[in-house]
C-alpha cells in the first residue's frame, strides 16, 4: 500500500480571494507580518499499487484529469510506502 | 422541437427548466438522467443550474464525468443545441467543451439577486431574438461565477465575438461596479466557436414568465425555436 498526500494550490497570479480574507482575519487578530495567504487543497489517497512508480503515474494522471483544473491550478504530491 | 433537461445528484433547478419548456414555450420536453448515454432525438440539451455531486472538488469537476457527459461532445458536433446554466455552465467548463475556468466569486458571498446584462452578439442560436447591445435583467445565485480564462483564449473569446453576455450597468457600460462575482471583462456567458454550445450563470429559466415580474428570459427560448425553424427551412429547401 502506498500514501499519496496531494497538494492543490492557485496558480501564481491567479486571485485568491479565500486567502485574501484569511489575510484579513490575520492582519485584524494582530498579525501583521503576513504578506500573503493562499488556500489550497489536500488529499491524501491511499493506493493499491504494485510498486511506488505505478502510484505516482497514477497520481499524476487523476490529478491531470479529475483532482486539479489546469486552467487554474497547479498540483504537488508525494508518495510514502503506507504502514497498513 | 425536442429538448432535454439532464438531471446529476442535486441539479436544483431541472423542474423549472422542464416547466419554462413544456408549460411557456409547449415544446416537447424529456428530463434525461445523468447515466443515460443516448441522446438521438434531441434537439437541444440543457444542463440546468444546481450543485451536481455537492459541487464537491470543484463546481462540474466530478459532474463533467457522469455517463450522459460523454455523449454530449458528440451531439454538440452533430450540430445539436447544448445550453448549460449557471452549474450546467461550470459543467460545460470543466468538460472543456467551453474554455476556461470558475473561481470563487472575489467577495467570497453567495450572490442571488438581479443584474443587468448586455447582450453582445446576437448571431448565435440563443440570442438571435435581441439586439446588439440590448441591456436585459436577469437573476443570477452563485458562489462560483467569477470566470477566468488566460490572455490568449481571453483574446480569442473576443475576437471572434464568442463572448455573448457582460455584466453593465443600467446604460449598458461595462463596469467593475456592475460585475458581480469579479468575472474577467465582466463574462457572464460565453459560446464555443461554432456557436451551438452556450453557458451563463444568469437563470433564464427563473424571467420567462410575467407571473415572476421578469419576461426578459424569454428571448432565449424564443431565439432558440427561431433558430430551430430557420435551420428547419434550410433542410426542407435542400430537400426539394
Amino acid at each position: 500500500m502506498f500514501e499519496a498526500r496531494i497538494y492543490v494550490t492557485l496558480k501564481e497570479g491567479i486571485l485568491d480571494p479565500q486567502g485574501k480574507a484569511v489575510k484579513g482575519g490575520l492582519a485584524n487578530m494582530g498579525y501583521q507580518g503576513v504578506a500573503d495567504v493562499r488556500v489550497g487543497k489536500f488529499l491524501v489517497l491511499t493506493l493499491d499499487s504494485p510498486d511506488r512508480r505505478q502510484a505516482e503515474q497514477l497520481v499524476r494522471e487523476m490529478c491531470d484529469r479529475l483532482l486539479a483544473n489546469p486552467v487554474i491550478e497547479d498540483y504537488t504530491f508525494e508518495v510514502q510506502e503506507a504502514s497498513s | 422541437m425536442r429538448f432535454g433537461v439532464v438531471v446529476f445528484p442535486a441539479s436544483n433547478c431541472d423542474m423549472d427548466t422542464y416547466h419554462v419548456v413544456d408549460q411557456v414555450l409547449g415544446h416537447p420536453v424529456s428530463y434525461i438522467w445523468h447515466r443515460e448515454q443516448n441522446l438521438d432525438g434531441f434537439d437541444c440539451v440543457i444542463l440546468p443550474g444546481g450543485f451536481a455531486y455537492g459541487d464537491y472538488l470543484r463546481a462540474g469537476a466530478i459532474a463533467r464525468f457522469a455517463p450522459i457527459m460523454e455523449s454530449l461532445p458528440a451531439f454538440a458536433g452533430r450540430g445539436g443545441l447544448v445550453l448549460g446554466i449557471c452549474n450546467g455552465f461550470q459543467v460545460l467548463l470543466e468538460a472543456g467543451l467551453l474554455p476556461g475556468a470558475m473561481r470563487r466569486n472575489d467577495s467570497l458571498q453567495f450572490r442571488c439577486r438581479d443584474v443587468l446584462l448586455r447582450v453582445e452578439n446576437v448571431r448565435t442560436p440563443f440570442t438571435n431574438r435581441y439586439r446588439t447591445g440590448e441591456v436585459i435583467r436577469m437573476p443570477i445565485a452563485h458562489g462560483e461565477g467569477n470566470y477566468y480564462a488566460d490572455p490568449e483564449t481571453l483574446a480569442e473569446l473576443e475576437r471572434e465575438g464568442r463572448i455573448v453576455f457582460r455584466y453593465c450597468s443600467a446604460a449598458g457600460e461595462i463596469l467593475p461596479a456592475a460585475n458581480p462575482n469579479g468575472a474577467l471583462g465582466n463574462i457572464a456567458g460565453i459560446c464555443n466557436r461554432r456557436g451551438n454550445v452556450l453557458g451563463l450563470m444568469p437563470h433564464p429559466e427563473r424571467c420567462s414568465e410575467s407571473i415572476l415580474g421578469n419576461t426578459d428570459g424569454l428571448g432565449i427560448w424564443q431565439s432558440i425555436l427561431h433558430w430551430w425553424g430557420a435551420a428547419r427551412e434550410q433542410e426542407a429547401v435542400r430537400n426539394v
